[in-house]
């Protein structure tokens, strides 16, 4: 039995240059073969989607200078499969905001008590202004039978807040895309998590 | 696979809040409604697993990883320490990734535009992994303090930015060491963002003579604390919200 406790180190922001360590080639810095800006490696079973959308600030002003992160079930529901890797990391655009990724959809995922969670996508987000990352999540539109049943959603209350975390769905060039615009506070403030 | 055991939650008060006026960039940027706390699910006591063959072995030699002509120039420096979570148990083969200005306090950064030149030889990020016990280590030079527009020109301390993974996404962390003795730590906004000044010693690597390298360079010891997971004693399931 374990009874010493430490105490978790405290966060401090990433500053405006959390490129040059997680993301290098984006500060313009060619270092690195190995940077994982997008999470798609190889041919994971599923289907093919591409997640975007903005990252806003309080003043409705793109940040376009933040890191961010997804973490995800492969399409079956299960983590850190061989084949799919789950985890990819990406930076804003400079001038608009927008990120990206293109991945797999997830399956749903086993909760506590039997339950289910609907398919879903953690996302991190680091930059300068922010103090220790947020977290959210990105559900999917066209999976509103599941995203009713999900303890997550239910938890987040009003249809509205639900909505902050549910992406729309759109046509990204022959594969199905998936638009979820952050708002890092203000009337459409993204609900934020603490897990 | 076997579910994990949940972390214990995550205490505030040992982080800086969202919204801290002493550093202005927060203003804009923090969530004004409170984070919805919720019990963890798999993917939150999971995570991505980093294997050692992603890295170079120059990875953690930031006076070797970005030279061509020479070494970088500056102090000197190893920084070492362990990967702990809450219960004193070693983090291990876990991704530690660094970023710092150069010996002058300028970033090789397309955005940095801060009048002190570049080090040719030094680029600033680097990363390795925990060991069997927790352990890392890199070798690096010191990094300058610089000026920076918060209220006029603030000067950063001397920092060195780093990103840890743990074996779960619950477990992320990224955030800055700073160097013992530093006269600007205590004078930083960002410094001050934490919610009690003693905070700011658990983010100070201490000078450690014993590990140092004769005449060749000084070391920091530097340790680090990730989540624990709870220890599950009696576990009631309660249905429903």
């Amino acid at each position: 039995m374990i009874f010493q406790r430490l105490k978790e180190t405290p966060s401090q922001t990433a500053g405006p240059y959390v490129h040059l360590g997680t993301v290098p080639s984006a500060a313009g810095l060619e270092i690195r073969t190995q940077e994982n800006p997008h999470i798609l490696q190889g041919d994971a079973d599923g289907t093919r989607i591409r997640i975007e959308g903005l990252l806003i600030d309080g003043a409705g002003q793109p940040v376009t200078d933040a890191m961010m992160e997804i973490w995800q079930a492969d399409s079956k529901g299960r983590y850190g499969q061989d084949g799919f890797f789950g985890w990819g990391r990406t930076v804003t655009d400079w001038t608009t905001g927008r990120w990206w990724f293109e991945t797999v959809k997830p399956g749903p995922v086993p909760y506590r008590d039997g339950r289910t969670e609907a398919p879903h996508i953690d996302i991190l987000i680091f930059s300068r202004g922010i103090n220790i990352h947020l977290h959210t999540r990105l559900y999917f539109a066209d999976e509103a039978e599941a995203n009713a049943d999900d303890p997550v959603l239910k938890a987040a209350g009003a249809p509205w807040l639900q909505e902050t975390m549910i992406a729309g769905r759109f046509d990204a060039d022959g594969m199905p895309g998936y638009r979820l615009d952050i708002h890092l506070q203000g009337e459409k403030e993204t609900v934020f998590l603490d897990m | 696979m076997a579910d994990p055991a949940d972390f214990m939650r995550r205490d505030h008060a040992q982080h800086p809040p969202a919204f801290a006026p002493t550093y202005k960039s927060t203003f804009l940027r923090s969530p004004r409604r409170p984070l919805l706390s919720m019990e963890q699910s798999i993917g939150d006591r999971t995570g991505p697993v980093f294997g050692h063959d992603r890295l170079d072995p120059l990875d953690n030699d930031l006076i070797h990883n970005f030279a061509t002509d020479g070494e970088a120039l500056g102090e000197r420096i190893i920084v070492y320490g362990k990967v702990l979570d809450e219960n004193a148990r070693p983090v291990r083969n876990t991704l530690i990734e660094v970023w710092q200005a150069n010996a002058g306090g300028r970033y090789r950064h397309v955005r940095d535009g801060y009048l002190a030149p570049l080090d040719p030889n030094f680029g600033g990020c680097g990363r390795c992994m925990t060991d069997e016990d927790g352990n890392y280590v890199f070798r690096t030079i010191k990094p300058g303090p610089y000026p920076w527009r918060n209220h006029g020109s603030d000067w950063r301390p001397a920092h060195i930015h780093f990103s840890v993974f743990g074996d779960a996404f619950a477990q992320r962390l990224v955030s800055q060491f700073y160097f013992e003795g530093d006269p600007l730590i205590r004078l930083c906004p960002i410094v001050n963002t934490l919610p009690d000044p003693t905070l700011a010693d658990r983010l100070t690597a201490t000078l450690d003579m014993g590990e140092m390298v004769p005449f060749d360079c000084l070391a920091y010891r530097f340790d680090i604390v990730l989540r624990g997971r709870r220890s599950t004693f009696f576990e009631n399931r309660p249905e429903g919200n």
